[in-house]
Formats: structure tokens, C-alpha cells, sequence
């Protein structure tokens, strides 16, 4: 007897039935040309360093959609275990994702076994992933934590290759940062030399690299636990408008007014601040 | 992942680092260096302004490459685009301002090297010099002028104009400060020097924040019938 599914079981992997209207579009008429939208990037400098006591990573705060900046004060050092984080460079929604599923596989591990995940776990997870994606996924990571075996600091590319080594820069300012890395990086270093080298690694990014810029984030991991400075150190560009740009009120001309009036109760009540860079 | 000069496409930006399959890669005679320009006309004085970075891709070439060149006591030319053709073209005009001095024993006017440029640039038509101009000075009667170009040669006397990288974030600002658009019952008082001076330099900072290709330093010649006088001011360095 056969069976007929009713529902198309779940395609793993990218769908790709737009492609070729997609490529129709965009070499189009003449006149129609449609270009795609471009995904935002984060265009960044991030590195990390091993020392004696544990993991510190660093990273700069901008985040860039060509050459606007779309983000002054982004995150991108992301939560994966109460022992491991991770530092993300390129499409900013991939970084975000791939993190974020990792991480909650790596809880509902815990949550299972009783014990706090392995750094080779979370390294393992992402590189199958990313090879089964074949590049798709533009996700390059540097993960680092402290578990029963010790520290480790990998980095994990976009088609799932790994590196584990002691020091690590990523993202388009790697090559300033991974200058400064390679001329002052010793084995057993203490926590303070240790922030220092890392800081001065994402400054070098931050200063020669357009797709860097902003503040610093720090993020030490030892067994203790873990000391997420955000940020570190602020950008000491701080120059403000001198002019007052506000308008009266009255300024916009207003053409049409309508007004609905909506019946409603004020339940709860919260603020919010928004994390900016800064100055204005 | 090795990040070398192939990872650079036709315009200098960093292209997306997939294997499409073969590609033909050719040759691009133009980059792009970034950098923005911007001119005011006043009552009786004018404004050039430009950042000083040289970029190319993502790196920096330099922090200290202005963009405006003084070409007469009365008038200055502010260039952005691809660094190489700028240089091309001020060294040709400035020769050309020279020819006509020996021959006609005056300097050139404002609205005379205006209509001149736009000649020069529409002579290379079908292989344009990727330069975007904006001239800044004085007309006959000293009262402010400025023209904008496009890369081939069209132009108009403005009252105010942004070019380059920046230019679109700039241009709505200053429409909206100096050309009073958009806004209603508003007291449209003629833009003073100090008044200018400062709203470029606010403009410019506010550029600098959101724009990669501007930044370092900025400088401004300002064009007034005792000469032609420059500021620097620091911009973001990161």
C-alpha cells in the first residue's frame, strides 16, 4: 500500500527555488535592473589571546552595511556557555544565528548530562554545520573558553575549517591585528598584559581598518568565571556639534489631520535605554 | 582566511569571497579613493571644504591628502573621486589658468574656469576622468559662487553643494539648514560666515561618524575679497 504524505517533509539546507528568478531580475531589461539587497556585514576586528589563568577576547563595536555605518555600538562577542564565548566576523545575521543555536543545543547538552559543555563540543557543532552550508553561512568565529580540560581558543571559517591555536585575530582588520599579536604574544602571560595585548590588537584593527571602529569589548574567561567588560575602552573621539540642531514646534507643515481614538488601558509600564555609542 | 589585493574588486571595495565558478577578471583603469567635498556660497565670501583621508578598499592610504586646491586668489576647486585623475585634472587646469594669463593678462574668473572645466571634461567623453568637482569663489561682482560638476562635464552655480563618498548624507542637511526646505514659519536669515564655518564643521563631524571613507582631519579655505584662508579641524581617526 502506498503512502501519500500529505505534507512535503522539511528540505534541510538552503532553498534555492529563487535563485534563477533572481538572476532573471538582476541582468534584466534595459531599463530594470533590480539589485538584491545587500545582507549588513560587520566588517570588523576581533581577536584572542590564551593566557595563564584562562581566555580574553576582544572586539571592536561597528558594524558596517558597504560603507555606511549601520551600527556604533554592536555586539560581538556572544553568549554560547557560562564557560565559552564566542567572537563573530562577517554577515552579522549569520554570526547572530549560528551563535545562538549553538548555544541553546549547548544548554539543552547541560540540561541532559549534568556537566558544563566542552570547548570541543561547541567547535565540533560549528564546523559540521558550516561545511553541511558550504560557505553559505558567512560566519567567521573565534570561540574561546575554559573548561575541565583547560583553555582553548579555536577560530572556525566559513567552510567549516578550524584552527586551534593561542592567539587569533579575525575579520577585515585582522592583518594589523595579527601584526601586534605576533610581535608582543608570550605563553603564560598575567591578566593584565594579557588585556593589554588584546586592547592594543583591536586599537590597531580599529585605527588602520575602515570596517573597525568605535569601542572596545573585552571579554576575560577563567575557571572563576567570566568578566564581560562592554565597553573596555571607549573611543576618545568624542567631537560633539557645536550648533543646536532642534526644531520648534510648528516647523513641519502638516497637511491633513485625523485622529482615531483607541480605547485603551494602561497596564504596565517599562523603559528601556538604547545602548549608544557615546556621544550623540 | 588570506586577504590579499585579489580580494579587492573594480572599485576598490571588498568584493564577497565565494566561488562562483571561473570568472574573468579584468582590468579597471579607476579606483576609488573616498573623501567629500562640500561648497557654500555666501553674500560676499565662499566655502570649500573636504576631509583629508585617502582610502582605498578598506585600508588607508593616507590621513593627510586634502582635496582642495587653491587655484586662484578668488577660487578653489575641491576634487573627490579616484586620486589619480584629481591630480591629472588640477595639474591641467592650473596650466591652463597660466596660458590665459599670459594671453589675456588677467586671471581667469570664477564662472570663465567653470565653463572651462566643463570642456575639459566632457574632451574625455568616452573614457571620463572619475573626478567629482566643485568649484568655490568669487563672481566678478564678489559676491559667492558655486558650481558642481558631474564626471563628465555638466554643470550649475549652486548656492551649496556635497560631493563625494558622503555626499548623500551631507546634501539633505544642508537643504534643509541653508535652503530652509521643508520647514515652515521659519525666519530665513542670510547665512553668515561664522554661521557657515560652523554648520560645515558640525556637517562634516556628523559625516565622519557614519561614513568609512571620511575622516581624519578637515579642512576649509575660505574665499573673501582679503584672499583665500585655511582651518583644520580633527576628525575621527578610527
Amino acid at each position: 500500500m502506498a503512502l501519500s504524505y500529505v505534507l512535503e517533509p522539511a528540505v534541510s539546507g538552503f532553498n534555492f527555488e529563487n535563485s534563477t528568478r533572481n538572476i532573471v531580475l538582476e541582468n534584466g531589461s534595459e531599463e530594470g535592473k533590480i539589485k538584491a539587497p545587500k545582507p549588513m556585514k560587520t566588517g570588523t576586528t576581533i581577536a584572542g589571546v590564551v593566557y595563564k589563568d584562562g581566555v580574553v577576547l576582544g572586539a571592536d563595536t561597528r558594524a558596517t552595511s558597504d560603507e555606511v555605518v549601520a551600527d556604533k555600538m554592536c555586539a560581538k562577542i556572544h553568549y554560547i556557555a557560562p564557560n565559552i564565548y564566542c567572537c563573530g566576523a562577517g554577515t552579522a545575521a549569520d554570526t547572530e544565528k549560528t551563535t545562538d543555536m549553538l548555544s541553546s543545543n549547548l544548554t539543552i547538552f547541560s540540561m541532559n548530562s549534568g556537566r558544563n559543555p566542552r570547548v570541543v563540543m561547541a567547535v565540533n557543532i560549528l564546523q559540521d554545520m558550516l561545511f553541511r552550508y558550504r560557505g553559505m553561512i558567512g560566519a567567521h568565529l573565534i570561540l574561546g573558553g575554559v573548561d575541565c580540560t583547560g583553555s582553548h581558543l579555536y577560530t572556525v571559517g566559513p567552510y567549516g575549517s578550524i584552527d586551534k591555536v593561542p592567539y587569533l585575530a579575525m575579520g577585515s582588520g585582522k592583518l594589523p591585528a595579527m601584526g601586534i599579536l605576533e610581535d608582543r604574544f608570550k605563553g603564560n602571560m598575567d591578566l593584565e598584559e594579557a588585556k593589554a595585548l588584546v586592547s592594543d590588537a583591536i586599537h590597531a584593527g580599529i585605527m588602520s581598518d575602515l570596517g573597525s571602529g568605535n569601542n572596545i569589548d573585552l571579554c576575560v574567561i577563567t575557571k572563576e568565571g567570566v568578566d564581560y567588560i562592554r565597553p573596555h575602552r571607549e573611543s576618545i573621539y568624542n567631537y560633539k556639534r557645536q550648533a543646536k540642531y532642534k526644531y520648534k514646534p510648528g516647523t513641519t507643515p502638516v497637511l491633513t489631520k485625523t485622529v482615531n481614538q483607541l480605547e485603551l488601558e494602561l497596564v504596565h509600564e517599562t523603559v528601556q535605554m538604547m545602548e549608544t555609542a557615546g556621544s550623540s | 582566511m588570506m586577504m590579499s589585493a585579489q580580494a579587492y574588486g573594480d572599485k576598490g571595495k571588498m568584493k564577497e569571497y565565494h566561488y562562483t565558478g571561473p570568472v574573468e577578471h579584468k582590468f579597471s583603469p579607476y579606483a576609488f579613493n573616498g573623501g567629500t567635498v562640500l561648497a557654500v556660497a555666501g553674500e560676499d565670501f565662499a566655502l570649500v571644504a573636504s576631509d583629508t583621508r585617502l582610502s582605498e578598499g578598506y585600508s588607508i592610504h593616507s590621513r593627510d591628502s586634502p582635496k582642495c586646491y587653491k587655484l586662484t586668489d578668488t577660487t578653489v576647486i575641491g576634487c573627490s573621486g579616484f586620486h589619480g585623475d584629481c591630480l591629472t585634472l588640477t595639474k591641467i587646469i592650473e596650466a591652463r589658468l597660466k596660458m590665459y594669463k599670459h594671453s589675456n593678462n588677467k586671471n581667469m574668473t570664477s564662472g570663465a574656469i567653470a565653463a572651462m572645466l566643463s570642456t575639459i571634461l566632457y574632451g574625455r567623453r568616452f573614457f571620463p576622468y572619475y573626478v567629482y568637482n566643485i568649484i568655490g569663489g568669487l563672481d566678478e561682482e564678489g559676491r559667492g559662487a558655486v558650481y558642481s560638476f558631474d564626471p563628465v562635464g555638466s554643470y550649475q552655480r549652486d548656492t551649496y553643494k556635497a560631493g563625494g563618498s558622503a555626499s548623500a548624507m551631507l546634501q539633505p542637511l544642508l537643504d534643509n539648514q541653508i535652503g530652509f526646505k521643508n520647514m515652515e514659519n521659519v525666519e530665513q536669515v542670510p547665512l553668515s560666515l561664522e554661521k557657515a564655518v560652523q554648520l560645515v564643521k558640525d556637517v562634516f563631524i556628523s559625516a565622519a561618524e557614519r561614513d568609512v571613507y571620511t575622516g581624519d582631519a578637515l579642512k576649509i579655505c575660505i574665499i573673501t575679497k582679503e584672499g583665500v584662508r585655511e582651518e583644520i579641524v580633527p576628525l575621527r581617526k578610527d
